[in-house]
């Protein structure tokens, strides 16, 4: 019963001498991390710059993420961009829970993942209190680089599957935290539909 | 469409019944102010759920209605606002928005604040047209200090600016928001576009795209850089020709004149019983802008229309939004013209701090800086209420100060959250699908509303 | 920033004493160029008719202070401090001015009478007085919390209500030990 605890411990990578089955494996996590879907989750401000990020100056689309799927049921990705107040954690929760594994959570900008500049009654000091966080983006609110950079964290660990592992043994986030890139000084226009 | 006099005591009507008058305003309640009362659903979470469940016996009547929810979480409802819906079929029947899932809690932290570190927290209520929320909460700071007259004009026409061009943006995020709820997703990406536009250029002038914190009493925390005229007119070059597609994409396409023209319609009573400003209250006809009305700044310096509708619909907001961007532009221009050179803030050490090369120099510019940032400057007892036009409607910042440093009680009066209660009377008797449709077209901005 | 002139002020004609203005009864003061009426809770409702009346027709904000930190504020003769306030600010379309109304609440009786029947657009505006501050509005159709979750214990607004802030130790071990996504070798 060998082969079987080594697929049911470590999926089909778990099975070291068939190269086929071990590239199907590769396959499926290029498969996930090329076209992961975020869920809309877009409480305040952080939300205006998700919808820019998603906008065609930084067009998420080219990451394969510009469907934001309302139904957590078809989302991967719950991006948490806003301030959590007391009101809104059970339905944080309750969408979470409501999301099929694998899903993947970042906390976008500093209100979702510590409370940010409120520090207060009214607001849940940082979101891993409620679901596991994996990649934490900082700003106030992170710029469309940033979270175009968090994503792509996201993308190259579920790709190396390392995300699938650690979360199986301690069911915690990955809990990477990347430093914040600063909007470009002279960024060049785009000039779409110019007349 | 006048306002309704109704205090035309003299009329007097000889009928078969006997003289009869117009009772004055004052004497009228709710229930005839408003038209649809039982347009508003006054049940707790609680009944509302025992009301789903039914009672159990399994029957179902054909004219039973349901109440559904709608939201926090939803496409298609800007931030987070919940709504219980009552339907009969398809058709909404009553209405009760709930709020508060995204409850800040920002006027009690803005007791902690200083003054000068308020505009931090003030910013973060309407995230779409920050500058706006500063702008009124350091004009209320300045009438307090009593230098409200003392700013100088290159100051006072960069604020100009600054605010208008936030009034730009913000209503092209309605543009696409718009377009988005009502099935014209490419009008997302194109009101973006053009946004970045704008955002990029607050970028340069105050150093982020959003919540700046660049409007502080005394006047602005930073010049206007090199190079800002060129800007400018880039931005007022590139957007006539797209607001024109705006008009080929949506104001004259049968789909979108059907799906707004005649629903969610308010009525310039029923707008002012609910106390709602801004293009809700313009587009019933009752042309009211606080930049006209009540200038403050140098509104009164500048020519511009104030767009007015008729029917009060959700078309007429729509083209009332746009027109402004166009209203807008003009007087950026005007302004573009006519901008003074002169200082960006007040030279009053006691408000603003002073340059940083001085510090080195003189002792006083240290000890100014160290007591400014650290403990804030102190704000004489009284209180005020100071209201500017923001893109949503009028914004007023009301201030009770007890002689310290930081206000003793800093409240905002944020336009979405009353424009919110004319939802269920615009909603009443029509179908779900306008309820987004409506939604949209009040154009909420939740953090404003839950503070 | 423009100042619409005050209301009209009832004057006595004697010349010895300064009479202190008033409108329709109730004291008038100038609070930084604003005029403001102050108003026992008694005669809230009939002062906000007879303004109606004169043109005061729209009731833009209503909002509650909490003054029990700072008890010495300065208010007209006759008025008497109270712990709570409720502020009315008014606004004539017609003749383009503004007026504010200030009543006072005691704290052991946290009431006052609703301006629904009169501006419906109230009746939010009292739900947040009532969630934040706890001053329930007698006749109110709806009176529940509206900010906070509906079963949450306390007025925030208080100034005898914790601010809530939780404590945060920064420390520079932490920024150094959190792992980057350069690393993600070493989680093998």
């Amino acid at each position: 019963m060998g082969l079987v605890n080594d697929v049911l411990d470590d999926g089909l990578g778990g099975i070291q001498h068939n190269a086929l089955t071990g590239r199907i494996e590769d396959l499926v996590k290029w498969a996930r991390s090329r076209s992961s879907w975020g869920a809309t989750f877009g409480l305040a401000c952080c939300a205006i710059e998700m919808m820019g990020s998603g906008g065609s100056h930084y067009d998420l689309s080219r990451f394969g993420m510009e469907v934001f799927r309302a139904s957590p049921r078809q989302a991967d990705i719950m991006i948490v961009a806003g301030r959590v107040s007391q009101k809104m954690a059970p339905v944080l929760r309750q969408v979470y829970d409501q999301m099929m594994e694998p899903k993947w959570v970042i906390s976008m900008g500093v209100c979702a993942s510590s409370g940010g500049m409120f520090n207060n009654y009214a607001i849940v000091q940082g979101v891993d209190q409620i679901v596991p966080v994996d990649v934490y983006a900082p700003g106030c609110p992170p710029t469309p680089e940033t979270l175009i950079h968090a994503i792509e964290t996201l993308h190259q660990l579920i790709e190396d599957g390392e995300i699938m592992k650690r979360r199986a043994q301690t069911g915690a986030g990955a809990n990477v935290h990347i430093t914040e890139i600063a909007a470009a000084v002279e960024p060049t226009p785009v000039l779409l539909g110019n007349r | 469409m006048a306002v309704i006099d109704e205090t035309q005591a003299g009329l007097l009507h000889q009928t078969g019944e006997g003289a009869q008058e117009l009772r004055p305003r004052s004497e009228l309640s709710a229930k005839e102010l408003l038209r649809e009362v039982g347009a508003v659903l006054r049940m707790s979470e609680a009944e509302a759920a025992k009301y789903a469940a039914g009672t159990g016996n399994n029957e179902y009547h054909d004219d039973q209605t349901m109440i559904i929810n709608m939201g926090p979480q939803h496409p298609s409802t800007h931030g987070v606002l919940r709504l219980m819906l009552e339907l009969q079929g398809e058709t909404v029947l009553r209405c009760k928005p709930i709020i508060g899932y995204l409850h800040t809690g920002m006027e009690k932290t803005g007791e902690t604040l200083t003054y000068m570190q308020g505009g931090t927290n003030v910013t973060r209520m309407d995230y779409v047209s920050p500058l706006n929320n500063e702008l009124v909460f350091s004009l209320a700071v300045e009438k307090l200090l009593g230098i409200d007259g003392d700013i100088p004009e290159r100051a006072v026409w960069m604020r100009m600016l600054l605010s208008e061009l936030n009034r730009m943006s913000s209503h092209l995020l309605f543009m696409a928001t718009n377009g988005m709820d009502l099935g014209a997703v490419s009008m997302m990406l194109y009101g973006w576009r053009e946004r970045e536009e704008v955002l990029r250029f607050f970028q340069k002038v105050t150093g982020l795209r959003m919540n700046h914190n660049f409007i502080r009493p005394g006047g602005l925390a930073a010049d206007l850089p090199a190079g800002w005229r060129d800007d400018v007119l880039a931005i007022l070059d590139m957007l006539p020709p797209r607001l024109a597609e705006y008009d080929v994409l949506m104001t004259g396409q049968p789909i979108w004149r059907d799906r707004l023209q005649g629903v969610g319609v308010i009525t310039a009573q029923e707008a002012m019983a609910l106390g709602s400003t801004g293009p809700i209250l313009r587009s019933t006809g009752l042309a009211w802008d606080l930049r006209r009305d009540m200038p403050y700044l140098r509104y009164d310096e500048v020519e511009f229309d104030v767009i007015v509708g008729t029917y009060g619909d959700c078309f007429d907001r729509f083209a009332i939004r746009l027109n402004e961007i166009r209203e807008s532009m003009k007087i950026v221009r005007q302004i573009l013209d006519r901008m003074p050179s002169g200082d960006y803030r007040i030279q009053n050490k006691k408000v603003t701090p002073p340059p940083r090369a001085r510090i080195d120099e003189s002792m006083e510019a240290l000890i100014h800086h160290f007591k400014i940032f650290t403990e804030g400057f102190k704000v004489p007892e009284g209180e005020v209420y100071v209201a500017i036009e923001s893109p949503r409607g009028e914004i007023g910042c009301y201030i009770a100060s007890d002689g310290s440093s930081k206000p003793y009680r800093m409240h905002v009066r944020a336009p979405s959250f009353v424009n919110i209660q004319t939802l269920p009377h615009m909603m009443r008797n029509c179908l779900v699908a306008d309820a987004v449709a409506i939604i949209s077209s009040v154009d909420p901005v939740l953090g404003e509303v839950d503070r | 920033m423009s100042n619409t002139p005050a209301p009209e002020a009832a004057a006595d004609t004697s010349p010895s004493t300064e009479p202190a203005p008033t409108l329709h009864g109730h004291p008038l003061t100038d609070s930084f160029g604003q005029p403001v009426v102050h108003v026992a809770r008694s005669s809230y409702i009939a002062l906000i008719k007879q303004l109606a009346n004169d043109g005061y027709v729209m009731a833009v904000d209503l909002c509650g202070v909490d003054y029990l930190t700072h008890p010495g504020r300065t208010l007209p003769e006759g008025i008497a401090p109270e712990r709570f306030e409720v502020v009315v600010n008014l606004l004539d379309i017609e003749h383009r001015r503004r007026l504010r109304v200030r009543v006072q609440i005691p704290a052991n009786d946290a009431t006052c009478p609703t301006l629904f029947d009169l501006h419906p657009g109230t009746e939010a505006m009292e739900r947040e007085a009532y969630d934040m501050f706890g001053i329930s509005f007698a006749n109110h159709p709806d009176p529940t919390r509206i900010l906070m979750p509906e079963d949450w214990d306390g007025h925030p607004l208080r100034k005898d209500y914790e601010v809530g802030v939780i404590p945060v130790q920064f420390s520079a071990d932490y920024v150094q030990n959190a792992p980057r996504a350069e690393e993600t070798s070493a989680w093998q």
